[in-house]
């Protein structure tokens, strides 16, 4: 049963995200990328990580693709104006990406399986459990990653101006 | 059944979908020329990361790796404003996101 | 004791730092008088040396260790012995003569006070020569003294042929000191030492004619070729005019060109040991003797003709040393130096008087406007013809002594250089001071005779000149007074040296009949060029051998065929040819290479994001594959 969920859920998030890279409508590109970015959230819960998939939902299928569509709306890009790369390249670019890919699974089979607790704790994920790693021992990073968002806005800002 | 998952599903499956997504993420790149869609395509990429991450993080019980997947969150979605900002400049520049019109780095 | 041994080579050095560094700034007396007292006061300091030397035994002051290689120790060293004793006095002698002579002649000169550097620097290097315990000193000296030289006789550089000149002596004399230090290096190798004291005494360990020691010997001997001016490596010194008179003097005659003659007698523990050196060395000898003599008779140029005088007087020199005859040669040297300094001086004198002009064809009849340089110079040209009581007769006398117990045939062929030297002596004479006056008006009323400065010299070296034989009488005047120098010598030689002396009455009829040639010649000569009033003509019209002679026998123009023309013609094949096409061709090549790595190199630098994220991916695979394979 829950195999059957996984391997549903992964073909989705598979299957979406070659609609990413081959549909020619950057619109469709980005809609199959929100799904792709709901199927992970989905197999963030079968990891027992609610937490993540949650943040997952609200910041990626949410506040950044929002702000992806948002962008294309404004700059209103269709089909015509990206033209196709050579085919050759194209054939290259699959071709590569393949390799790399096979390169992945070739070198992970080089490696021994990894041994894994008899028992894993389903708690870790969740948000109370997160919460408290959080706020004790990543404080530091955390209070970062604020100052990071921070400078990111305003340097988006300064970049987004008209007049710099 | 989440338990039961972990025990019935090996994290090689998991290992060959964040390998897999990751690798559709470097072809999007690689084919197409819509600066948004490739942001979106390293967004892809990014995401298979935190798949693998988590991944590990719960078939190992150690809540380190899910802090780090949070983190890496927090740093796409900064770089993802950044990177669009950028783009707009761009298309106002240009009228187009083509990135092959890009070639600017040529010294 | 031994601070004198050092204060004497470093004044001139002071003087050369002095006079090189302030002497731009500072009156041109004072730097004449300071030049002037960095020799002299060496002068009497070496004659307080020569009168307070006692033993047999060379006195060693050693400076410090210059270097130590295992067992092979260099010292930075001087030797006062009997040798170097005499060549101090007659280097720092004479040295100072012509010092004093300079200021006049070169009062009116821009580069003065460099002139003074330069021959206190000469001086220092020429003591350096001669007071050096080791070869390696003397080979410091040896370098020093043609540096010298090369920049005296360029003195004038601004005029190109002197410049030429200049760098002939210089290049020559490198090929000779090439061969002292080949020399040297057999010496050091063979012996595990360069003093010179420990090869006297090695040296009973080689037989006569040892191969190692012959060879040694030549090596050593074509050193003193390139610095004595031998067949063949002459003809750098009668270019070596071209420097100031006083130059031609002081190193073209009586110092530096008698080193090569200084350093046979210093080694002469191994040249007796190398008979066949000897041999060739008196071969050597008398051909450049006769061939140099032989040019001098038709030279117009004054200096040119001395400068002639002094490569067969050296030969001759060559040729005494070669009949064993060392004490002799040394003698000869001494006197040399004395009558050829005098010679030069007076002919700088005449230059003097006749504002620079140097062609004897346009002199004549100076007799009565130079009265003190006639007489000294004619007291220096019997002197050199070897009339008696002067200085040259003895020496020449026992040259031609020591030969006729050696070979009957060189001893002839010596007497015909001798007889040669008379005649183109007698010449220059003749053609300077007697008949017409042959110059312009203007030249005649500028005749004057030279300041005191200058005749002062001409004056005590006529003295030496005349009383000079006294150093070494022939034996048959009486044992107390004859023979000094030999005696004196007699420390530093190593094995037999007394060699026979011939019957009195052979030595007499050997006299006389140079005396006989002498007078015959000077006979021959004044009736040509004084009762006749012979001209000499224009060299083109000459025909046979005075042509021959006037253009210094070809050997100058053989020289240019032989090698400096093949060497030019390598030297335009390598320029055309190899440095053109094929060293600029891989030059070139490597830069075009570059290039063209370089342009298609570029190609990879399009500035296209995505061709980088291509590469980069194939990169990942490639990385990926190797770490799988390596798991």
């Amino acid at each position: 049963m829950e195999e059957i969920l996984f391997y549903i859920v992964s073909a989705c998030a598979i299957i979406s995200a070659f609609f990413v890279v081959f549909s020619k409508s950057p619109m469709y590109s980005i809609i199959s990328l929100i799904v792709t970015f709901f199927s992970i959230s989905g197999l963030y819960i079968m990891l027992n990580a609610q937490f993540l998939s949650a943040v997952q939902i609200i910041v990626y299928s949410g506040a950044i693709m929002v702000l992806f569509l948002y962008v294309l709306m404004m700059l209103n890009l269709k089909q015509k104006d990206e033209p196709l790369k050579g085919s050759g390249f194209q054939i290259l670019a699959v071709i590569s990406g393949g390799l790399v890919f096979i390169g992945f699974i070739g070198a992970l089979r080089g490696f021994q399986s990894i041994d894994l607790p008899v028992s894993p704790d389903s708690q870790i994920g969740l948000t109370k459990n997160l919460g408290y790693l959080l706020f004790s021992e990543y404080v530091l990073p955390f209070e970062l990653a604020g100052i990071l968002f921070l400078s990111a806005l305003v340097g988006a800002v300064m970049i987004g101006k008209r007049d710099l | 059944m989440v338990n039961s998952l972990l025990q019935s599903i090996p994290i090689d499956y998991f290992i060959y979908l964040s390998t897999l997504l990751f690798c559709i993420g470097v072809t999007g790149v690689l084919v197409r020329r819509n600066a948004i869609i490739i942001l979106g395509c390293v967004e892809l990429m990014l995401n298979s990361v935190n798949l693998l991450l988590a991944a590990f993080s719960a078939y190992k019980g150690d809540a380190d790796g899910q802090i780090l997947v949070f983190f890496i969150m927090v740093v796409a979605a900064a770089e993802v404003a950044v990177g669009l900002a950028i783009i707009t400049m761009l298309y106002r520049n240009t009228r187009s996101v083509d990135v092959s019109l890009f070639n600017r780095l040529k010294g | 004791m031994e601070n004198i041994i050092y204060l004497i080579p470093i004044l001139p050095l002071l003087g050369f730092a002095i006079c090189g560094i302030f002497g731009s700034k500072l009156p041109k007396n004072i730097v004449g008088v300071i030049a002037n007292l960095m020799v002299w006061v060496p002068f009497f300091l070496s004659v307080y040396l020569f009168i307070n030397f006692t033993g047999p035994a060379p006195i060693k002051a050693e400076a410090f260790t210059w270097f130590a290689v295992d067992n092979f120790k260099v010292n930075f060293s001087f030797q006062i012995d009997q040798l170097s004793l005499v060549m101090m006095m007659i280097v720092t002698g004479i040295g100072s003569l012509i010092h004093l002579y300079s200021i006049g002649y070169m009062h009116d000169d821009k580069g003065f006070y460099k002139f003074f550097a330069y021959l206190n620097l000469f001086i220092f290097s020429m003591l350096l020569l001669i007071m050096g315990s080791n070869f390696l000193i003397l080979f410091i000296g040896w370098e020093g003294v043609g540096f010298c030289s090369y920049l005296l006789i360029g003195f004038w550089f601004k005029n190109k042929e002197y410049g030429y000149a200049a760098r002939k002596a210089f290049v020559m004399n490198r090929i000779g000191d090439l061969g002292l230090l080949i020399g040297i290096f057999m010496l050091a190798y063979y012996f595990g030492s360069v003093e010179f004291t420990d090869i006297a005494a090695k040296a009973g360990m080689f037989k006569s004619n040892d191969t190692v020691l012959i060879v040694a010997t030549l090596f050593l001997f074509i050193g003193a070729m390139g610095k004595s001016a031998q067949i063949p490596l002459y003809t750098w010194l009668p270019d070596a005019m071209a420097g100031p008179t006083p130059v031609s003097a002081l190193i073209h005659a009586a110092t530096m060109v008698t080193a090569g003659i200084y350093l046979v007698i210093r080694s002469n523990a191994i040249y007796s040991l190398a008979p066949f050196t000897l041999d060739f060395i008196m071969y050597i000898g008398l051909a450049t003797s006769i061939l140099a003599a032989f040019i001098g008779l038709r030279q117009n140029d004054i200096k040119k003709v001395l400068a002639y005088s002094t490569v067969s007087q050296l030969g001759l020199m060559f040729v005494a040393l070669g009949a064993g005859a060392y004490t002799t040669a040394l003698f000869h040297v001494t006197t040399h130096a004395f009558f050829k300094a005098l010679l030069f001086l007076g002919a700088g004198s005449v230059i003097h008087a006749m504002g620079g002009e140097q062609d004897m064809r346009y002199m004549g009849g100076l007799k009565k406007k130079i009265p003190v340089t006639y007489w000294t110079f004619l007291i220096a040209t019997l002197a050199i013809c070897g009339v008696p009581p002067l200085a040259g007769m003895f020496s020449k006398d026992e040259i031609l002594v020591a030969i006729w117990q050696k070979d009957k045939l060189v001893w002839g062929l010596t007497l015909f250089s001798a007889a040669l030297t008379c005649i183109y002596m007698f010449r220059l004479l003749f053609l300077t001071f007697f008949g017409d006056f042959r110059g312009t008006e203007e030249q005649k009323k500028h005749v004057h005779e030279s300041p005191s400065v200058m005749t002062i010299p001409l004056i005590i070296l006529a003295i030496l000149t005349v009383f000079g034989g006294a150093l070494n009488l022939p034996h048959y005047l009486g044992e107390n007074i004859s023979q000094k120098l030999a005696h004196w010598l007699q420390p530093i030689y190593v094995g037999i040296h007394a060699h026979e002396e011939p019957p009195f009455s052979t030595e007499m009829i050997l006299l006389a009949v140079t005396l006989l040639v002498i007078a015959l010649v000077a006979a021959l000569v004044y009736n040509k060029y004084v009762v006749k009033k012979a001209q000499p003509v224009i060299v083109e019209n000459m025909t046979g051998w005075e042509k021959a002679s006037a253009k210094a026998a070809y050997v100058n123009e053989l020289y240019n065929e032989v090698i400096v023309n093949p060497v030019l013609a390598l030297g335009r094949f390598f320029k055309n040819i190899v440095d053109k096409y094929i060293i600029n061709g891989i030059v070139e090549g490597t830069a075009r290479a570059v290039q063209g790595c370089g342009s298609l190199l570029r190609m990879v630098q399009n500035g296209n994001v995505e061709y980088y994220v291509l590469a980069m991916s194939l990169g990942i695979f490639i990385l990926l594959l190797v770490a799988g394979y390596l798991s």
